[in-house]
Formats: structure tokens, C-alpha cells, sequence
């Protein structure tokens, strides 16, 4: 048994070379005090190929059209077997996703990970965090429920208020003027084909980066093994961190299982345009912020209208937070506290107003 | 991995065994919960529609005599002919060979499959190419108006 895999993995390093064996027999990961936020990448990585599974296996009797959609889905979550289980594992883990994502982010971005030479692992994480956004906004419309109908109504409405092209835009993903048919079966197609596809070439990037340039090493951490003089404490990937990571995935399986056992995912009632909104038409938790946002601000700002304004604002904070690791010139010094500090009130506003909306 | 062990004290052979098997049976019990879903998603149910036993293929007056039609029977095609000579024969519209839909040809008085050029009579008999049975033969009746097909009781 041994002898055979020894012969299969000499075949195949006569093939694809030493590089990827010996990359992952000399892989080290820090250890340090902040060493257990290196796990959430892991982690985001972990329920991204849960959302692939279940959502191949979904497709399997998904229907993308508003005459049978929701009676697809009601089919999966009745009929099928285990279909209950798979889709509350798609919705749980959507949403588990989106929040292990946004903790990786934020630890990274205290810890400072996006400083020289790791810029571009920062830039490709914040898009791929753009694209798990626009996975959660086009997946939330397929089951083509009421809530879901109304919440794509207003999501995509706020893009007419872009400037210049907001008009082309909204065309261009309602697939016309209103939210019809024609909006399910586009949604569809980014949420199975355009957006898996971006977050193939991105993901890949973002892995590649990380394995070249090992894991970043908080600055709190390498000055006090600059001043004492003893080299940074190390432990191989494999096995060890492989198997912690490993324990992670376990118990955050077992989270979503028992998520989707206890906590079924509605289904609610199917969507019709020619009924008035219900009333409490809320976006997902993770767009809350940005809805409340959009009720705070005035209708009219001076000679912008608040939507507008809003688009706005929240196109350049998304630009600058891309751009952080070129704007933050000294992560060391002074630059750097001052955009800790920065950090620290984005995450009071977004933790803020997500509760105030709830 | 098993030979990792050369720490100092080693556990004995036994406990070292125990958990061997512990740890083997909790991932295989682990991927079994994993797979056994994943399997069982992946069979679609038994469809919803119901294969019933009888069906009304045509009405009294809608074949001349030597024609044909395909009528649904559950979820496959039927094929009902009007003999020249009056009265109906009704078959399973579904080749013998590889599932295709046959058709009555009227001026050879044949039932043709034009996947692969297979023959049958007119009693749903094979007689030329690849068709290795007969089709299966309906019963037909006259209700009224209409004419109704019947599955035969299997033998």
C-alpha cells in the first residue's frame, strides 16, 4: 500500500516536477499571538467549496424561470431527498461565508497584512469579498419568493442613481425596466456562471499570492523579535496547521448541519408583482448597513439627490478601502494608527447601523 | 504517519491500535454522513405522475381508416392504428431497439422506426432490422365517443 503510493507520487513528480511537493513540505506558518486569525482564510476557503457543492448539486433541480422557480425549490425542500439538508446548507453557508469573509478582511486589515509586498493579496481579497457580495444579492432572487422579488426591486433600483450610466446599468441587470422573468434567468446566470468564473481567476490569484509570500507577520509582533533578537517561532503547514485547519472545517460542518437541521430556511410565498409590497421588506443582514444608510440620508443634499449621493459614497469608501494598502504610506508609524483608528469607526458605523436597522 | 512515532515513551502498541481504529471509524463514519445524502439528493423521486392503466386515445370519429396516431399513455407515447378494413390496434409507441418513437407507415401498412430503419407489422410483430421484441399491445375499447386504451394484465 505504502510502496504503491510512493511509486504514484514518484510518477507523478516526474511529471509536474518537485515545485508543489517541496512548496508544501517547507510551507511554515508564524506563531505568535495573533496566530489564530490565519485560520479564518481557511475557513472563507472551506465554505466557498461547501457553496460549490451544494449549489452544483441544487442545480441539479433548480429551474430559473418565474412560472417554475419557486415550485422547484419547493420541490427540493419536499421531495427530494435530503433537499431540505442541501439547501439549508447552500443559505447557512452563504451567510456563514460572507461573515467569516468580512472577519478575515478586518483582521487583516488590523493586523496590518496588507503592508509591502502583500498588496495585491489585499486588492484580490477585497474583490473577492466584492464578488461573495454580488453571489449573496443574485442567489437571494432564484428562489423568486415575495421578500426576495421586492429586496432585488429596491437593490437594483439604487443603481439607476449611479452616475452616468445608472440608467444603462439597471437595463442591463434587470434585463428591461422592471424586475421580471427576465431578471431570474440573468441573476441566474452570474450567480452559476459569471461570478464562479471571476471568482476562479481571483481565488486563484489570492492562493497563488499567499503561498509565494508566506503569511504576513503582525508589526507589533516583528518588532518585539527585532528588539529581543530571537527569530520569529515557525511551525510546518503540513501536517500540523493542515490538521488545526482541518478541526475548524469539522466543527464548522457540524455548525451548519445543525443550522439547517433546527433552522430550516423559509421558502415563504412565491412572488407577484401585482401585489403591494409587504411591509419589513429587509435586505440580508450584510447589506443592512448600507440600507439604513440609504434612510438616513436626506432626500435632497443641496443640489444631489441623497440616493445619489449615497451611490456615491459608497462607491468612493469601496475605492479607498481597496486602495488602503498604497494610501497607509507608514502602517508602522503614524499612518498607520490613524488608519487603525479609521478602521475602528468603520467597523463601530457598519456594527452601528446594522443593529439600529435590524 | 504511523511511523511518527519516536517521541520518548511511546505509547504502548495496544492503546496506540485503539486509537488507530477510533480515529479511522470516526472519519469513515464522518465521510458516511457526508456521502449518504449527497447520494440520495442526487436520485431524483419517483414522478409525481401517475402511470395509469387506462387512457382515451382518440375519439370515435378522428382516424379514417389506415391512419394512425401517437397519443399519451402516462409519461410515453402510444401509437393507435385504424386498420383498413375498421377496428383499432393500439401498441407502445417505443421501439424495442434503442427507444426511439415509431410511426405507422400507410403505404407500406408497417410500423417504421427511423432510427435505425426497424420494422414491424401491423400486429406490432418485428420483421425486419434491429427491433429485437414486439411492441407491447394494448387493449382498445369503444366507450361512446371515444376510444379507450387499456394496458394488458401482465401474464
Amino acid at each position: 500500500m505504502t510502496s504503491a503510493l510512493e511509486q504514484l507520487r514518484v510518477w507523478l513528480e516526474e511529471r509536474f516536477g518537485h515545485g508543489l511537493g517541496d512548496a508544501i513540505r517547507k510551507k511554515q506558518v508564524p506563531r505568535h499571538r495573533h496566530s489564530l486569525w490565519y485560520y479564518l482564510g481557511g475557513m472563507t476557503l472551506f465554505l466557498f467549496l461547501i457553496q460549490v457543492v451544494t449549489g452544483i448539486l441544487l442545480l441539479l433541480y433548480y429551474r430559473p424561470s418565474p412560472g417554475e422557480a419557486f415550485e422547484s425549490v419547493q420541490f427540493i425542500m419536499t421531495k427530494v431527498q435530503f433537499g431540505w439538508l442541501i439547501r439549508g446548507l447552500h443559505a447557512w453557508a452563504a451567510n456563514l461565508l460572507i461573515l467569516v469573509a468580512m472577519l478575515h478582511m478586518f483582521s487583516a486589515f488590523f493586523l496590518k497584512a496588507y503592508r509591502k509586498p502583500r498588496e495585491l493579496t489585499w486588492i484580490t481579497g477585497c474583490l473577492l469579498f466584492f464578488i461573495f457580495l454580488g453571489f449573496g444579492f443574485s442567489g437571494y432572487l432564484l428562489p423568486w419568493n415575495e421578500l426576495a422579488f421586492f429586496a432585488t426591486k429596491v437593490g437594483t433600483e439604487m443603481m439607476a442613481a449611479v452616475p452616468f450610466i445608472g440608467e444603462w446599468l439597471l437595463t442591463v441587470f434587470r434585463g428591461g425596466e422592471e424586475v421580471t422573468g427576465a431578471t431570474l434567468t440573468r441573476f441566474f446566470g452570474f450567480h452559476v456562471a459569471v461570478f464562479p468564473a471571476l471568482t476562479t481567476l481571483v481565488l486563484g490569484i489570492h492562493l497563488f499570492l499567499v503561498q509565494q509570500l508566506g503569511m504576513s507577520v503582525p508589526p507589533s509582533v516583528e518588532r518585539a523579535h527585532r528588539q529581543s533578537g530571537q527569530p520569529l517561532r515557525a511551525h510546518p503547514f503540513f501536517p500540523g496547521f493542515l490538521l488545526r485547519d482541518l478541526i475548524g472545517w469539522y466543527i464548522a460542518l457540524g455548525i451548519l448541519a445543525a443550522l439547517a437541521a433546527l433552522d430550516p430556511w423559509e421558502l415563504g410565498v412565491k412572488a407577484d408583482p401585482f401585489v403591494p409590497t409587504p411591509a419589513g421588506i429587509k435586505p440580508e443582514w450584510y447589506f443592512l448597513f448600507l440600507f439604513q444608510t440609504l434612510k438616513v440620508i436626506p432626500a435632497r443634499l443641496l443640489w444631489i439627490e441623497g440616493e445619489q449621493l449615497a451611490v456615491m459614497l459608497f462607491g468612493v469608501v469601496a475605492l479607498l478601502w481597496v486602495l488602503v494598502p498604497f494610501l497607509d504610506r507608514n502602517p508602522e508609524g503614524r499612518s498607520g494608527r490613524v488608519f487603525t483608528a479609521v478602521g475602528a469607526v468603520a467597523v463601530a458605523y457598519i456594527i452601528g447601523m446594522t443593529v439600529w436597522a435590524w | 504517519m504511523a511511523s511518527a512515532g519516536t517521541e520518548k515513551g511511546a505509547s504502548p502498541p495496544g492503546r496506540r491500535q485503539l486509537l488507530g481504529f477510533l480515529l479511522g471509524s470516526s472519519v469513515f463514519a464522518s465521510l458516511a454522513s457526508i456521502f449518504y445524502p449527497i447520494l440520495k439528493f442526487v436520485l431524483p423521486p419517483p414522478s409525481g405522475e401517475l402511470d395509469s392503466d387506462t387512457v382515451v386515445a382518440a375519439r370515435l370519429d378522428e382516424l379514417a381508416p389506415s391512419a394512425a396516431k401517437i397519443f399519451r399513455f402516462g409519461n410515453r407515447p402510444g401509437l393507435l392504428i385504424r386498420l383498413p378494413e375498421g377496428g383499432y390496434r393500439a401498441f407502445s409507441a417505443t421501439c424495442t431497439h434503442l427507444d426511439c418513437t415509431v410511426q405507422f407507415r400507410q403505404r407500406e401498412q408497417d410500423v417504421w422506426c427511423a432510427c435505425h430503419n426497424g420494422i414491424y407489422d401491423l400486429r406490432g410483430r418485428n420483421v425486419s432490422g434491429p427491433p429485437p421484441r414486439p411492441l407491447e399491445e394494448y387493449d382498445v375499447h369503444e366507450r361512446g365517443e371515444e376510444i379507450v386504451v387499456a394496458r394488458r394484465e401482465q401474464a
